[in-house]
Parts: structure tokens; C-alpha cells; sequence
């Protein structure tokens, strides 16, 4: 920028050209394997050029894995992930900026600490908590003694329940469960100036309407970033769907479906591993949420630096 | 604080409750269940769950294969860390010189991050593969030498390169971010006083890049104790002989294919406590450090 550098310059390229083909040649590899037919993929020396089949391994891992059902699925489950957060975390920020009352802080520190533990860690007991949704509600009537008092009042059991095992609901609730984008929308939302506020508030606007007319259209850019993360996290859910679904068949989901291509000998009775399959549906999984971060790129590495996953 | 707000009113709780309720039954319910079951052990023929007090605990951590677990877990976490992040801090200096092309390098390196962690295992799988990936060259001349389904060793090799592959991406983000929210006037004067490129970039760039670094560095590791579930199960499925038996992999393996509740629950729980001190030290000592000017 400043100096000439030719011998430097080259060097960056040579470089970056080097990570680039690092970061490429797997997933050149497996595009490769995605062309070949079945006895050349698995021919000794690995092939490093593209065959003619991709167009047929594609159609074939597709009807294989029943794909079309499954790709629908994950974009139902990635686009009420994203309306879901997006939503949630809007107004959860809007409540704790722009109202005072007590406990704010608290409740801010309550949501933020659900960074602290990703689905993961705590995979298990939520799992249980899928089973029945209302679980936690029947433990506390239970412990308080209120199941008892209704029983004694009015005669009812009290007996809540609300499985969401095999359903969308269960794909999506405990994803939506975290505080990443409630973060992201509070330093947003501190940013607005107070006469902002007071302007409305002299116009008559009630707070649905300061949300609604004045800071929505003005949070665009923080939507579109959101989305993006939140998209491609959803999308890539792999633990949790493997558990939740048991019926692949109406509510499986893409990613889910690969691990039933691993080429073992579970898959394949002890027959030639079919890795020109397993790799044309692995490329078909990859497309949408790679299409999504280069698309919206400028979007994507902002919502990643600010929402602190 | 802000001074011009709006009065406490039922619309400020509505807004709230649905998030809250949420986090109430998917946050904190599962993480008290966990602590519950940890403590406690359920009766083979249901009747509730009895008090066994650290019992769980004292038959995890006398497990010899729980801290092989242990073990495996913090080399893959340290490794892919350290292969991640280095090689995003060199690509990152290099892109943000900002020569021809640019732009192309920086996607180049991003899309990565929207692969998910099966479809990484599943193609490194492929890469591997003693039969048909690239190490077939070596085995048709010493046949059976790379195998990851027998090798611990190139087993846990394998799990390494893959993680590693796929935060590149991440790290790659945050330095370039970072090198560029660098202010255009220090390096100009730098260069006045005649610092050459790489000189700049080893006394003025990275210094001020270590905020970032740490940063980096706890999320990374945290990432790699949490996120490695996919690559492990389409990877090695935490063969050989548990080689790959990354401590999330575990904790279902032991929870939903050994039916062992409380087992599980005793496990999430050092992990828990694993994860909360490592976001404990970010924010404690590394998110107080950061200051760019």
C-alpha cells in the first residue's frame, strides 16, 4: 500500500494461494469422489480430476436418502429458528432498554447466562424435558403442594403434558432458547439516542408503536445479520435433531441423514463402500448455508463478530 | 442507563415472558435436572430416584476410560486450537494487506464456516479412507500402514485436522476484523519511520492483536469441547478402542445408548463446570484487557 514490495507481494500470494488449497482440497476431493462412478472411487490411487457422473449420483443420493421431504424440514426448522430468535431476542431487548423496573438487571444477567452452556453440555435433561414440555411446570405444582390442592378442590389430576418428541416444535424451541441474538439487539438497541425516544413519545407513540415504526426498519441491518448465524446454526444442527427425531421419514433432517451414509460395514454388509453417494449428499448439504454466508457476506461477518454466538 | 424511557406497563412484561419461559424450560429446568440426576441415582424399576450423594461422581473419576475421555478431549481442544488459529492469524496478516484480489481471498476463506460438522466428518472420512482417500498412494505400497479404524494415533490425527479445518473460518474473521479496526495512521507512521511490511506486521499488527487472540483462544478451546459431536460421529464414532472418545460424544454414548442417566448427568456437569470456568476467565481476565488504541 505504502511501498513497492514485489518479492513480499509474491510471497502473500504464494501464501494464500497454499491456504487456499488447504482449505479447498477436502472439499475439492469430495466433489471429485461426487463424479466418479463406483468402481472408481474406490480404485486404489485417488482420483484428483472430476468423472462424468456427478448429474447421476446426485439424482441417485437424492432419491437414496430421500432428500426433498428432509430439505424442506431444515428449512422449516432454519427459518422459524431465525423468526423465532429474532423475535424473541427484539422484544426481550426492547422490554429491558426502553422500560425501567426493577430486577431489569437481573433478568438480563438471567438471559445472558444461557451463553454459558451450550445445548450440548446439558443434552441429556433436555432431552428429557422434550419428552414433556410441561415437565418442569408439573415438578413445581408437585413440590408446592398445588397438584395436591386441586386434586382435594375440584377433583381434577393434575397430569401436564406436551411431548414434542418427533414434531418441529422440539427442532426449534430449545434452539431459540439462548441469549445470542437478546445481546446483540441490547447493544443495538443503547445505541438509539434518548431524544429518538422522546420525540416519539411527544408524537403520541406508544412503545408498540416506537418498536413498530422506529426501530424495527431502523434494525435492519442487525435483522439480516442475525438471520444469517442464525440460518446456517439451524441448519447445521446435527446432535440435537439426531435425538429428537426418531421419525426420519416426516420430520428428518438433511444434515441428520449423512450419518446414515457413513460407508461401513453397517451400510454396506461388507460390500464396496459407496463414497461417491455419501459425497454427492454431503455437497447437496453443504450448498444452502455456504450459498447463504457468501451471499449475504457482509452481513454474515458482522453478525458473527457482534452476537458472541 | 438512558433517561427517556417508557413506564413500566403490562406490554413491558408481555414482550418478556415468552423469552423467558423459554429459557426457564430448555435453560435452566435441564441444567437443575442435570445437577438432580448427578447426585442422585434412578431405580432400575422406576420408584423415583434415591440420593447417592457423590457416589456418581467417585465412579466417574475412578473410570480409567473416563479419563482417557479427559485426556483426548484436551489434546484434540489444545491441537485444533493451536492449527486453527495459527493458520488464521497467517492468512488473516496476509490477507489484510489488501493486494490485488482481495475481496476473492476473504470469501475464499470464510465459507468453511457455514459446512456443518457431519458433512466435515463425512468428507474427511472420505480423505482418509484407507481405500479410496488420499493415503491410498502409501497403502498400495505398504498396504494396512494408514488405517484409522485400527490407529488410535492417525484416529485421533484424523478428528484433529478435520476440527481444525472447520474453525479456521472463525478465527479467520475475528483477525481480520481486528487487523482492520487497526487505525490507518499508526501504520503510516510506522512506515514513515521506515518499518517495512514485515516488520509492521510482527511489532505494530499482531501486539495489538492480542486482545483478540485470547478472545480466540477461550472460545476456541470452548468451541472444540462442545461442538466436536458431529465431526466424532462421522468421523471415527469414537473408535478406535474409545481412541476418539471426545467427552460430548461420551455423555451421549453413555446417556442414550447406555441408558445411564445419572451417569451422563454427573459428566455434563464437570463439563459444565469446565465450560462456565473457561467463560469465567474470558471474561474476567481477557475481556477487561481489550483495549485497541
Amino acid at each position: 500500500m505504502i511501498e513497492r514490495t514485489p518479492l513480499l507481494n509474491l510471497a502473500t500470494h504464494l501464501i494464500l494461494g497454499f491456504g487456499l488449497i488447504v482449505i479447498l482440497a477436502p472439499i475439492w476431493l469430495a466433489f471429485v469422489a461426487a463424479t466418479l462412478t463406483l468402481q472408481d472411487v474406490n480404485a486404489a490411487p485417488v482420483e484428483l480430476w472430476p468423472g462424468t457422473h456427478l448429474w447421476a449420483n446426485l439424482k441417485e443420493a437424492w432419491v437414496l436418502s430421500d432428500f426433498g421431504p428432509k430439505f424442506i424440514n431444515s428449512l422449516i426448522v432454519a427459518v422459524g429458528v431465525v423468526v423465532g430468535k429474532i423475535t424473541l431476542a427484539c422484544f426481550t431487548a426492547f422490554s429491558l432498554v426502553f422500560f425501567t423496573y426493577r430486577g431489569r438487571t437481573l433478568i438480563f444477567w438471567m438471559i445472558f447466562i444461557t451463553l454459558m452452556l451450550p445445548l450440548e453440555v446439558r443434552i441429556v435433561p433436555t432431552y428429557a424435558v422434550a419428552a414433556n414440555a410441561l415437565s418442569p411446570f408439573q415438578a413445581l405444582l408437585d413440590v408446592t403442594g398445588m397438584s395436591w390442592l386441586i386434586n382435594a378442590v375440584s377433583g381434577v389430576q393434575v397430569s401436564l403434558q406436551w411431548n414434542l418428541l418427533n414434531s418441529y416444535t422440539g427442532l426449534i424451541l430449545p434452539l431459540v432458547a439462548t441469549a445470542t441474538g437478546t445481546f446483540l439487539y441490547r447493544q443495538f438497541f443503547l445505541t438509539i439516542p434518548d431524544e429518538l425516544v422522546e420525540a416519539a413519545r411527544m408524537d403520541g407513540a406508544g412503545p408498540l408503536r416506537f418498536l413498530w415504526d422506529v426501530l424495527i426498519p431502523l434494525s435492519k441491518t442487525n435483522i439480516a445479520a442475525l438471520a444469517t448465524i442464525m440460518f446456517v446454526y439451524a441448519w447445521n444442527q446435527y446432535l440435537w435433531p439426531l435425538l429428537v427425531i426418531t421419525d426420519r421419514a416426516t420430520y428428518g433432517m438433511v444434515v441428520v441423514q449423512l450419518s446414515d451414509l457413513v460407508p461401513d460395514q453397517m451400510t454396506t454388509g461388507g460390500g464396496t463402500p459407496t463414497w461417491h453417494l455419501a459425497m454427492a449428499a454431503t455437497l447437496m448439504v453443504m450448498v444452502p448455508p455456504i450459498a447463504i454466508v457468501i451471499l449475504m457476506q457482509r452481513w454474515f461477518v458482522r453478525g458473527l463478530i457482534n452476537t458472541d454466538k | 442507563m438512558r433517561r427517556a424511557c417508557f413506564k413500566f406497563s403490562w406490554v413491558a412484561a408481555a414482550l418478556l415472558v415468552p423469552q423467558l419461559l423459554i429459557i426457564f424450560v430448555f435453560f435452566y429446568w435441564p441444567s437443575a435436572q442435570a445437577l438432580y440426576w448427578a447426585f442422585t441415582l434412578e431405580q432400575p424399576w422406576g420408584g423415583g430416584n434415591t440420593w447417592v450423594g457423590l457416589d456418581n461422581f467417585r465412579a466417574i473419576l475412578t473410570d480409567p476410560y473416563y479419563w482417557g475421555s479427559v485426556r483426548v478431549s484436551v489434546i484434540y481442544a489444545l491441537a485444533t486450537t493451536a492449527l486453527a488459529m495459527g493458520m488464521a492469524l497467517t492468512l488473516a496478516v496476509f490477507v489484510d494487506r489488501q493486494l490485488a484480489g482481495y475481496r476473492s481471498w476473504r470469501v475464499a476463506i470464510i465459507w468453511p464456516y457455514a459446512v456443518a460438522a457431519p458433512a466435515v466428518g463425512l468428507a474427511f472420512q472420505f480423505v482418509f479412507n484407507p481405500g479410496a482417500g488420499i493415503f491410498s498412494y502409501i497403502n498400495a505400497v505398504a498396504p494396512g500402514w494408514w488405517d484409522l479404524s485400527r490407529n488410535a494415533l492417525q484416529a485421533v490425527v484424523a478428528i484433529i485436522v478435520a476440527g481444525a479445518w472447520k474453525q479456521v473460518a472463525y478465527s479467520f474473521v475475528f483477525f481480520l476484523a481486528a487487523l482492520q479496526s487497526i487505525p490507518r495512521s499508526l501504520i503510516e507512521a510506522a512506515a514513515m519511520d521506515g518499518a517495512r511490511p514485515l516488520r509492521r506486521m510482527f511489532d505494530l499488527q499482531m501486539p495489538l492483536l492480542t486482545p483478540t487472540f485470547f478472545f480466540l483462544l477461550v472460545i476456541n478451546i470452548t468451541d472444540s469441547f462442545t461442538d466436536s459431536f458431529g465431526i466424532v460421529d462421522t468421523l471415527t464414532g469414537g473408535g478406535p478402542y474409545r481412541a476418539t472418545d471426545l467427552m460430548v460424544y461420551r455423555i451421549y454414548s453413555e446417556g442414550f445408548k447406555g441408558m445411564n442417566y445419572s451417569g451422563a448427568a454427573a459428566q455434563s456437569v464437570i463439563l459444565m463446570l469446565l465450560v462456565m470456568a473457561l467463560t469465567f476467565v474470558q471474561f474476567r481476565y481477557v475481556e477487561r484487557r481489550v483495549h485497541y488504541t
